[in-house]
């Protein structure tokens, strides 16, 4: 067996009311891939936080070398060899990569003078990108860089300090397919060298290719560990929830009726070249899947009259619509719940009711005055149909959770008269609990006779919820699978531009 | 929110009181009377500028267009011999649409408010300064606008009319901004524009809207000034007044970064730097003081309301953790016998065996 490069022992932390870790044990040993799994909220950030010195844990051990800490701080951590590569990056912009690795340790030069010695830096930086295979100069600007380039970046910087465990948060949420697989090799290069990563993702397929353990952690509580031999989905997915995945799918009541929204030749600003054909029907679930940068939230951007339709229409109902701006949108019926909730679904600071109501306040005004009775009637309606846990309606969004938040910017549309709905990634960031109830929303919905597209990255959400599926390449459809043709395969295969091989073979 | 007015309040009683304790002319008749002009005079053009912090923005041209329109609204008067109502309408159109402009500037053209009110400040104070030669412009023997000049610089029972009138755009604002849709989206895009643009706000019109209105009340002041000096400058009249206005906004609760603020704590703030300054009169402090001690009180007013507001952060911070527990409990017990509101989980699992 590899050196223990460090363990933790007996880790508990605990906020008021709540128990974020709870006797958390876990070992790393010198080149191996640690996947670590959990549902959100099940304690694997604050553990990794405990690991990186930002805060102490109320209980245990930390034992790194054969010394026993009750806590680090963080620069501790980094002398300990202990590097990050953050969810959300954690680079500068604005500056070169040279100085983003080196940032805070800059190299200096020029004697009494203490300059900043980029020349040094640059050559320091360069064999590590090499290393790495990455194709740009240390001195590009960060600004230019892909997400993929900047996680190089993050890596080059753990290596820059001699990193011995690098710990990876999602790294792979934004990548491409081809940028995810170079990842991974890059992980076994580390991996072939010494080095211990942490792997930790929601994406099973990725840490059944990369781990060499994993350690399932639910309600900060290590529920349990496998070895490589023992990795599967169905057993990781089992130790997430403590339950089996039972199918998401429920069929609809009805069979989807005829009409629904129709979009011709659609060109948008992200794809000027393309053209999109899309439609949906309503009383379905149209999933829209592809990979990240296909064009999907552009096209819902589109059709809600964010962003300028560069070209081609949108039918209801075969009657052609005119969506120049949100308020066209709505005013039609198309509704869109946007992807980033905080940025652009929510105003956080304003109370659950003003949010409920803020797309449709002149409903509840005359002559332009707001009528507070008639607005709490229908915020409070919102937040018991969708049981949105409030302590009030005039409890600030702010402090919801994360389902919570994403009900909020539902009961905001559902409060008015729906047609069609674009859904772009409705349940990410969100714990199991809601997901199910925006799963059965949604389906309710359909039910009641709106056509929903589902922006979707999470392939068992695209085909455990979808009742067809349209997958998306470059900014256009590349094709349009039934039920009996879902596959994760056949969803790939559409997503990275080929063709179904055969109806036969589609379909095993 | 009301706490943060009643603060400023108390803060403006007690200053008062003290004032008045250590000089009893500071609450006579005539002072309060003076201080009230004062108020209304510097309150009315404060309520634009806080309706324009609350978008996120700032309006730095006010002091500048009070002397263009200042001058104009002269000129028309003295020079051309046009009725006082046209006059006063030519300097009303005149400032809802420098305001308007500058509004078209930044919502359209994506300007930082900052450039286009500072360029605005640079070109009206130049435009004021040439069309006048930099020579004062004032009335002459006549009465050309005798009865306007009553009206804005008369009282009714004593009490100023520039003060009344204040009270009466309070009122009006304060219902625009605190009861009326067009108030709520005004903070919501204060707060988060693209949030609002997602609602289906026209983000544009409603921030152009305030600057505006910022515009109008501008010309509103531009008349009272002008009667209360009875002479345009063009290279100091109205100097430095719109950081007034931004101070009184700030000290009135109103963030730069938008989305905060209300009409009632506008005014307060107002009061209060009118107070701050007749008080350094009153008690003998030296002249030259007058702004360290505006801007000492400014700083620490708004110090104090940070620290209560990171305090109260810190509550809301704890009392949603709090929440969160049980729903994470929630979520564990799923699988046991009959969790609350399972019934809405289309995956149900414990049924299935």
């Amino acid at each position: 067996m590899a050196e223990i490069l460090f363990e933790l022992a007996g880790i508990s932390k605990s906020y008021p009311g709540v128990r974020a870790l709870d006797d958390v044990s876990l070992r790393v040993r010198r080149g191996e891939v640690l996947g670590l799994i959990g549902e959100n909220g099940a304690g694997k950030s604050t553990l990794m936080r405990v690991l990186g010195g930002v805060i102490a844990p109320s209980e245990g051990v930390i034992r790194i070398g054969g010394n026993d800490h009750a806590r680090m701080t963080v620069s501790e951590a980094t002398q300990a060899g202990i590097a990050f590569v953050h969810q959300e990056l954690n680079l500068f912009e604005n500056l070169e990569v040279a100085a983003n690795v080196f940032i805070g340790r800059e190299m200096l030069g020029g004697g009494p003078l203490k300059l900043v010695d980029n020349a040094k830096m640059r050559a320091r930086v360069t064999p590590l990108l090499e290393r790495l295979g990455a194709d740009f100069a240390p001195e590009t600007l960060v600004d230019n860089l892909s997400i993929a380039e900047r996680q190089m970046v993050e890596i080059a910087k753990a290596l820059s300090i001699d990193a011995r465990v690098i710990i990876m948060d999602e790294p792979t949420s934004s990548l491409t397919i081809s940028e995810t697989e170079r990842l991974l090799e890059v992980i076994a290069d580390l991996k072939a060298h010494g080095i211990a990563v942490i792997y930790i993702s929601h994406r099973l397929g990725e840490i059944m290719t990369c781990a060499d353990r994993v350690v399932v952690l639910r309600d900060g509580r290590t529920v349990g560990e496998l070895a490589r031999d023992e990795l599967s989905h169905a057993a990781m997915i089992r130790l997430m929830i403590g339950r089996d995945l039972k199918s998401l799918y429920t069929p609809p009541q009805r069979s989807p009726q005829p009409g629904g929204c129709n979009i011709v030749g659609l060109v948008t600003s992200a794809f000027p070249d393309r053209q999109i054909d899309l439609s949906v029907r309503h009383g379905e679930i149209l999933g829209l899947a592809g990979l990240v940068g296909a064009g999907r939230t552009s096209l819902a951007r589109a059709a809600f009259g964010i962003d300028p339709l560069l070209g081609g229409e949108i039918r209801i109902d075969d009657a052609p619509i005119r969506v120049a701006s949100p308020s066209d949108a709505i005013r039609q019926g198309i509704y869109l719940v946007p992807e980033d909730r905080k940025k652009s679904g929510l105003v956080l600071e304003l109370p659950v009711r003003e949010n409920v109501t803020l797309a449709s306040l002149l409903n509840y005004a005359r002559m332009w005055l707001v009528s507070g009775a008639d607005e709490r009637k229908v915020a409070k309606e919102q937040v018991r149909r969708l049981s949105i846990k409030a302590p009030s309606i005039d409890m600030e969004v702010v402090t919801l959770s994360g389902g919570n938040q994403q009900k909020v910017v539902l009961g905001k549309w559902l409060s008015m008269q729906p047609r069609v709905m674009f859904f772009d990634e409705p349940t990410r960031g969100i714990d199991v609990g809601a997901k199910s109830e925006i799963y059965a929303l949604m389906r309710e919905l359909a039910d009641q006779g709106v056509a929903i597209v589902m922006i979707s990255s999470d392939m068992e959400e695209v085909i455990g919820v979808s009742d067809r599926v349209a997958v998306m390449h470059e900014g256009s459809v590349s094709g349009v699978l039934e039920r009996p043709q879902f596959s994760e395969y056949n969803v790939l295969r559409l997503a990275m531009g080929q063709a179904l091989e055969t109806v036969e073979a589609a379909a095993p | 929110m009301i706490k943060k007015e009643l603060g400023l309040g108390v803060l403006l009683v007690v200053i008062s009181a003290i004032t008045g304790a250590i000089n009893p002319a500071f609450l006579s008749l005539v002072n309060l009377l003076n201080m009230a002009n004062l108020i209304g005079l510097f309150g009315v053009f404060a309520l634009g500028e806080g309706l324009v912090i609350i978008t996120g923005g700032i309006d730095l041209s006010l002091g500048a267009m009070f002397a263009l329109l200042g001058v104009v609204f002269i000129d028309l008067l003295t020079t051309y011999e046009i009725p006082w109502p046209f006059a006063l309408l030519a300097v009303l159109l005149g400032g809802l649409t420098l305001g308007g402009i500058q509004g078209f500037l930044i919502t359209r053209l994506k300007m930082q408010p900052f450039i286009v009110t500072l360029c605005g400040l640079l070109i009206y104070r130049g435009a004021a300064r040439y069309y006048t030669s930099d020579s004062t412009r004032g009335f002459g023997y006549g009465d050309e606008a005798g009865a306007l000049s009553n009206i804005a610089s008369g009282n009714v029972a004593g009490i100023p009319n520039t003060f009344i009138l204040l009270i009466i755009l309070a009122l009006i604002l304060g219902v625009l901004l605190h009861r009326s849709v067009y108030g709520r989206w005004l903070y919501a895009v204060g707060k988060n524009e693209e949030a609002a643009r997602f609602s289906g706000i026209n983000t544009n019109v409603v921030i152009a809207t305030a600057y505006i209105i910022s515009g109008g009340l501008a010309g509103v002041s531009t008349v009272l000034f002008v009667f209360y000096t009875n002479s345009v400058s063009p290279s100091s009249f109205g100097n430095f007044y719109e950081l007034y206005a931004i101070a009184a906004a700030v000290l009135g609760g109103c963030s730069l970064r938008g989305g905060e603020g209300s009409i009632l704590g506008i005014v307060l703030g107002t009061a209060l730097l009118q107070v701050l300054q007749n008080l350094v009169n009153i008690l003998g402090i030296p002249n030259s003081l007058n702004f360290a001690v505006m801007g000492t009180v400014i700083l620490l007013g708004v110090l104090a309301d940070h620290q209560l507001q990171a305090r109260r952060r810190r509550k809301l911070a704890l009392a949603g953790l709090a929440r969160t527990a049980p729903s994470s409990m929630l979520v564990q017990g799923q699988h046991g016998a009959s969790p609350r509101g399972a019934d809405a989980l289309p995956a149900r699992t414990g049924d299935q065996a």
